[in-house]
Order: C-alpha cells, then sequence, then structure tokens
C-alpha cells in the first residue's frame, strides 16, 4: 500500500523531474515557493496532467507510464482532491457535493445519500446539509470540499493548499480538523503548502520542491536543523516547539519553559525563528530578553554571509547568526552557550 | 443621458409609428385570418426547430471552441460565425448552391434518394439554423471560456466521466449563457428573412414565415402589414421580458450573463 511515482513533465517554463515514494498512512507536505511545481506534481498524480515520461503506481496499480501506454484518467483513479479554492458545485446542495463522488461511480442514490450524510456529521456541517455551497464561510467550505473528496474512500488524497484561502482564526481550527481527518485517513495523503506550520502540524515528512526538483526531503526537524539551501532555511527553517501553555508559559515534554506573549491556554505549538535567537555567552540579569535556555552547541553550518548553529540541550533550537558574529563570539561545537529570545519574537498557534 | 435617451427613441419611435398607423378596428380579423395564423404556426414551429438543431450542434461545437486546442482552430471559429456578418441573402445563396437540386451536395441527394430541399419547410429551417446557431455558439463559448476548468477537474476526480461531468458540472454552471444564447438564436431564426426567401421560397403554407408574410403585404395590404409586424414585435418582446428577469439578471446561483 504505497505511492511511487518518477515524473517528468514539461509545461511552459516548468520542467518538473521528482521522484516521490508515500507510505500508505503517511502524510507527505509538499513546500516551494509559487511555481516550484507542486500544484502540477499533484495534477499529474490525479491524472489530470498526464506526464511525459516515467511512472506512477499506486498500491502496484500503474496509473500512468507513457512507455508502455498505460494511463488511466482521474476517473479511473482512487483518490480524493481537496482544490485550493474548494471548487464546490455552487449548482448543488451540500448533500448533493458530497454524494457526487459516489453517485457518479454509480451508487444508488439512496445508499450514495446515507454516506454523504455520514460524511457531512463527521465534518461538523449537519445543518447545513440542504444548503448551497455558497450560504457557507471559507471554513464551511473547506470541511465540505474534505467530505467529498474522502467520501469514495480515496487510496490517495491530495490537498492542493488546503488553508490557504482561510483567516488566521478559522485556520486553526480548521487545521486541528484536518489533522483529525488525516490521522484516521489509512491512505497516501500528499499535502500542498507555503507554511511551515500546516506542514508541521500536518505531515510527518516534508519535501522541498525548488523549480521542479526535490531539493531536499526528510522531517521537517531534519529539514529546519539542515537546511541545504538559503532558501530553504527561509522557506521551513524554524524552530518548532510543541507543549502545553499555562499562565503565558509553554512547557514541552522533556520540561522546559517557554514565555510567551498573548498566549491562548491548552496545546500549541510555539514558532521561534532562527534570526530571533540572540547567542549569548553569558546572560545579563537586567534584560528585557524574557527567554534564555543553556545548551550545547552540536553543529555549525555556513550558509552564504550567514551560519546556522545548531543546540542542543533541555531545548533543541537552531539559531542564525552573522559570519560576523559566529567570529565574534568564536563559537565552537561542544561549547556551552545560552540562547534567548524575547517573547514578543515568538508567534504561537493553538495545536 | 441626452445620448442615451436619443438611443431610447431611437428604437421607441418605430415602435410608436406603427402604433399610430394600426387599423385597430380590424386587427383582430387581421390576426384571425388563416392565411396569418398559418404563416404564424410555421414561424413558430420552424424557429423551435432551428433553436433546437443550434442547441443540439451548437453546444459541442462552443466546447470543440472553447476548450480543444486545434490548428486553424481560429479559422474554424471565423467560418461557423461568418453567417452572423454575411448579409443573410448570401447565406441564402451559398445554402442554394450547396444544397439545392444542382448543388455541390444537393445533387446527389436528388440522384439516389429523389430528395430535394428547397422550396420546403425543411430549407426554412435549415436557413435559419444556419443564421441563427452562431448567436449561440457565441454565448457559449465565452460562457465555456469564462469557467474555471478546476470545476470540471473537481469533478473528473470525483469519478465522473467526461460525459458525467458535462452533464452535471458544466451544463449547469454554463444555464444562464446557454439560455441566453437560446434566445437569442430563436430570435434571430423567428426574425429571418434573407436566406429563407432565397433558399426556401414563399409558398404559403410551406415555407412562408411571419416576416416573409408581412414584406409581400407590405404591397398589397400595408394594413395587415402593421399588424403582422405588431404580433411579430409583442412576441418578441414578452419573450424578452419575460426571460431577462428570470435568467439574465439571474437569482443567487445563476451567475449574471450580459446579453
Amino acid at each position: 500500500m504505497s505511492l511511487s511515482a518518477q515524473i517528468e513533465h514539461r509545461a511552459g517554463a516548468l520542467d518538473l523531474q521528482i521522484e516521490v515514494e508515500v507510505q500508505a498512512g503517511e502524510v507527505l507536505a509538499l513546500c516551494g515557493p509559487n511555481g516550484a511545481g507542486k500544484t502540477t506534481l499533484l495534477r499529474c498524480l490525479a491524472g489530470l496532467s498526464p506526464i511525459d515520461s516515467g511512472r506512477i503506481s499506486l498500491n502496484d496499480v500503474v496509473l500512468d507510464e507513457p512507455a508502455t501506454g498505460t494511463f488511466l484518467g482521474p476517473d479511473k483513479r482512487k483518490i480524493g482532491f481537496v482544490f485550493q479554492d474548494y471548487m464546490l458545485f455552487r449548482h448543488l446542495s451540500v448533500l448533493e457535493n458530497v454524494a457526487f463522488g459516489l453517485r457518479a461511480r454509480g451508487t444508488r442514490a439512496a445508499v450514495a445519500r446515507k454516506v454523504a450524510k455520514e460524511w457531512i456529521d463527521r465534518v461538523g456541517l449537519t445543518e447545513h446539509t440542504h444548503h448551497r455551497p455558497t450560504w457557507l464561510s471559507g471554513g464551511q467550505a473547506q470541511r465540505v470540499a474534505l467530505g467529498r473528496a474522502l467520501a469514495t474512500s480515496p487510496s490517495m488524497l491530495l490537498l492542493d493548499e488546503p488553508l490557504a484561502a482561510l483567516d488566521a482564526g478559522t485556520r486553526a481550527v480548521v487545521r486541528r480538523d484536518l489533522r483529525r481527518h488525516l490521522d484516521s485517513f489509512a491512505g497516501v495523503a500528499i499535502l500542498v503548502t507555503h507554511d511551515p506550520v500546516d506542514a508541521y502540524a500536518l505531515a510527518a515528512r516534508v519535501a522541498i520542491l525548488d523549480d521542479g526538483r526535490v531539493v531536499q526531503t526528510g522531517t521537517l526537524a531534519d529539514v529546519t536543523a539542515r537546511p541545504r539551501s538559503r532558501y530553504v532555511a527561509d522557506l521551513v527553517g524554524v524552530n518548532l516547539v510543541p507543549g502545553e501553555i499555562a499562565d503565558g508559559v509553554l512547557t514541552t515534554a522533556k520540561g522546559a519553559r517557554v514565555v510567551v506573549a498573548d498566549a491562548p491556554t491548552g496545546p500549541a505549538f510555539a514558532v521561534i525563528r532562527p534570526h530571533s535567537i540572540a547567542l549569548v555567552r553569558e546572560v545579563a540579569v537586567n534584560s528585557s530578553v524574557r527567554n534564555a535556555w543553556v545548551g550545547t552547541i552540536s553543529e555549525i553550518a555556513r550558509l552564504g554571509d550567514r551560519a546556522r548553529v545548531g543546540i542542543v540541550g533541555e531545548l533543541a533550537l537552531t539559531a542564525e547568526i552573522t559570519i560576523a558574529a559566529l567570529d565574534a563570539l568564536q563559537l565552537r561545537p561542544g561549547e556551552q552557550i545560552s540562547a534567548t529570545v524575547k517573547a514578543t519574537d515568538i508567534e504561537v498557534y493553538p495545536a | 443621458m441626452a445620448l442615451a435617451a436619443i438611443a431610447v427613441s431611437f428604437f421607441a419611435l418605430p415602435l410608436i409609428g406603427l402604433l399610430w398607423r394600426a387599423p385597430w378596428a380590424h386587427a383582430v380579423d387581421y390576426v384571425n385570418d388563416e392565411e396569418t395564423l398559418t404563416a404564424l404556426r410555421l414561424s413558430m414551429i420552424c424557429s423551435l426547430w432551428a433553436t433546437a438543431l443550434s442547441i443540439v450542434f451548437g453546444v459541442p461545437l462552443a466546447w470543440l471552441l472553447a476548450r480543444v486546442e486545434f490548428p486553424g482552430r481560429s479559422v474554424v471559429r471565423a467560418l461557423c460565425t461568418l453567417s452572423m456578418v454575411l448579409p443573410p441573402v448570401v447565406g441564402g445563396v451559398a445554402l442554394f448552391f450547396a444544397l439545392g437540386r444542382r448543388g455541390l451536395i444537393g445533387q446527389y441527394l436528388d440522384r439516389w434518394f429523389d430528395f430535394r430541399l428547397p422550396f420546403t419547410t425543411t430549407a426554412v429551417v435549415i436557413a435559419q439554423t444556419f443564421v441563427a446557431m452562431p448567436f449561440l455558439v457565441v454565448t457559449v463559448e465565452a460562457a465555456l471560456r469564462q469557467l474555471d476548468g478546476r470545476i470540471e477537474d473537481a469533478s473528473r476526480t470525483l469519478g465522473g466521466s467526461s460525459w458525467y461531468t458535462f452533464r452535471r458540472v458544466t451544463l449547469p454552471a454554463i444555464r444562464p449563457a446557454l439560455i441566453a444564447g437560446a434566445v437569442l438564436a430563436w430570435a434571430r431564426a423567428l426574425g429571418e428573412f434573407g436566406a429563407t426567401i432565397t433558399f426556401a421560397g414563399n409558398f404559403p403554407g410551406t415555407t412562408q414565415t411571419m416576416p416573409l408574410s408581412v414584406y409581400l403585404s407590405l404591397e398589397t395590404n400595408p394594413e395587415r402589414a402593421i399588424v403582422l409586424a405588431l404580433v411579430l414585435i409583442a412576441i418578441s418582446f414578452a419573450v424578452l421580458i419575460g426571460l431577462r428577469d428570470r435568467w439574465f439578471v439571474g437569482g443567487r446561483d445563476s451567475p449574471r450573463v450580459v446579453l
């Protein structure tokens, strides 16, 4: 049960050359700038854009292999696709939208309606069952799109920036619900996102795409700690610290304390950007900086005129400082150092 | 404002002129006349047939022009909408040389099937379809181009075949444009004169539609011509007003379509 794809596909300026393997039950996040080929890759996997050469197979069924003339159209693949702007059918009710896939595949109307109702309940839209999508808020429309994609029990779920169109408040709630659905989804799931927070919350593994190639892949922690390019560092090179917030302090599983500002109580994660971290030999006593963690330097990587310094200890962090600062401090791996950061420089998201 | 007022009066004045000259005392007699009713019935039947044919062939044509990229597409589009700008008489002559008894295809119809098109009711329908279909094609093609193709992709990923997608997603999405196009085509077919008289002739009962009847009465009985013209105007006006409110300006689910 897995997806295996070697894809070569040209479209305009984009030259996509990608290999991906995703196991069933795994969620892969695709990150990358606009025009990197993320959406095109999803479309190739869905059969909306045939590949030029290579091979795509899902659970040992070949979906697309130009060399042997094999091509299954999107309607013949067991997939669910959540589009960026949801692409709900405006002339159909929520119920008919969610039942659409089953009806299209020949399920009897009564059965399709029953299954669709279950999914509408599951995504929490029971009272909107008979409304048109135009009545729904962005978050509700997103949930209809998800229910519609999942109602056909696909083997592979493809999500194209499922949270991008939502405002920040809705986003956190929908992200949590999406997490729940992805956790219980047994198939292959691939998620396109711009946002490292989404990738962290929803996916175990990320693949960074740039200019049609996978430039780096691994767990988000790996990629954050060891970004292979300046660009990857900017994109996903952030410290994500999960924990429990009480009284403005986030406490991690290991017991490290992170002082945060304007934080809701409950499970959450803090985003600490490497460039907001200052490294000091000795913490000043009368400083406004609320957070200081002592750790050991595990590695130092130079990226252009900056250096990324890995620190292990009660809190594993990556800090980004200039080469000049690195030289001035004379930092070496194995040395003790304090990482400090202002509470107001830390972003907090409810988990 | 002033220019708009002039434009409105430009359209209103001829109508008022007709109303002013109308022989109201005999109006009912003229309408109730056997010849008038025959022409009216023929006009209705032929224009509805022409509309139906325009939909059956025009929608796939619009889809081809909007969605399939092939070399010479703009030439094909120009060819298929040529009759919009062509003088209808020219269209009628062209049809005659293609489908007439000695025409390109007509000669074989005649020789092999003993079937002659010109001067039959079928010829009226063909002439009307020839001039009316482009209006539907242009309207529907514009709507198809505006439609986000991803809505069709969504249907495809949900297991909908091309045909299922077209029926359940594309067609409902372009419904307002389809109706607008069909009304335009129907109106054009109802008013068709030049191509009809050239290709189908003017035989009461088989090819003499309302516009032909109006034109010929003008020579012999102008009063009757005015009444028939008013009947045509009334029908067209009623349909336009009725449909505009329901479809063109649109309910909450139908996108606006500019006629």
